[in-house]
């Protein structure tokens, strides 16, 4: 019963605060909303027993990322009103086909794979984050090394791009002499 | 009682509304918003189908999903700081340089 209530509030709220991400103007207002839309979401996670999920969604998501979108909008000018014009009909044509597909694919794809088997079943009496170490550091092992690596070059990639001069004459040319010359 | 279609439509919902997002908007900020969206909603779905069907790989998918979203926002954000620096904005029509 709890269960049933609690995915109802979450599932409004959620779909209201992602609304008001696409719906919404002021760019402030659109990332406080994505960050409270992440923190519900991570409410999902844990009604499905995915513990460990839901504590990464909060730290990784909430805190990490929509950080670095809050530092990042510090270099743009975020308290002018976003300008969008929808340029013809046909977009929202296809966007609402497009929908509709996926929607009715979705409802679907459950009575399609009714015989699907569980690759790595649940064990009985071990905690979710013991269980997410045991298949994560065993068969998934290769994937979460190379998660590893893309992050260290994002990350290198992040710096590199974001400390750039700041006096706006920057030239990809000026940047190609300083590959030559080693810098 | 909440069953697996419930989760999946309400990601099917959650992916629409980005799906919206990634096609109305044409300020990169708030496009970048939209992604977000959606690989969120495809985690809602991937944890439901793993909590149904009594299996981890879904759970581990939505965690590498979430690793792939860190480092694009990372690299992302940079490309975008970058543009903004040259040109002053974020706008999408900004990158039609390409006059045919």
């Amino acid at each position: 019963m709890y269960e049933v209530i609690a995915f109802y509030v979450f599932a409004a709220l959620t779909i209201g605060m992602f609304s008001i991400v696409v719906m919404s103007k002021n760019a402030l207002y659109a990332m406080s909303a994505l960050a409270g839309g992440m923190i519900f979401i991570s409410g999902f996670f844990f009604i499905l027993d995915a513990d460990f999920l839901g504590v990464v969604q909060i730290t990784v998501y909430s805190g990490a990322i929509m950080a670095l979108y809050a530092f990042g909008m510090m270099f743009f000018d975020t308290t002018r009103d976003v300008s969008e014009k929808m340029r013809s009909k046909k977009i929202a044509y296809t966007l609402s086909i497009a929908s509709a597909v996926l929607l009715v694919v979705i409802f679907c794809a459950p009575f399609f794979s009714q015989k699907i088997e569980a690759l790595y079943p649940v064990i009985e009496n071990v905690g979710n984050v013991q269980m997410i170490g045991l298949v994560l550091f065993t068969k998934y092992l290769v994937p979460f090394e190379l998660a590893a690596i893309m992050l260290l070059v994002a990350m290198i990639a992040g710096i590199v791009l974001a400390s750039k001069k700041m006096d706006g004459e920057w030239e990809a040319i000026e940047d190609l002499e300083d590959a030559k010359e080693g810098r | 009682m909440i069953t697996l279609t419930h989760y999946l439509v309400l990601a099917g919902l959650l992916f629409a509304i980005g799906l919206v997002g990634v096609m109305k908007r044409t300020n990169l900020l708030m496009l970048f918003f939209s992604t977000e969206i959606l690989l969120n909603a495809v985690n809602i779905g991937f944890v439901a189908v793993s909590k149904y069907y009594g299996d981890l790989s879904g759970q581990l998918f939505a965690f590498f999903i979430i690793a792939v979203a860190a480092s694009e926002v990372a690299v992302g954000l940079g490309l975008l700081i970058l543009w903004y620096k040259r040109n002053g904005t974020v706008d999408l029509n900004s990158l039609q340089i390409m006059k045919g």
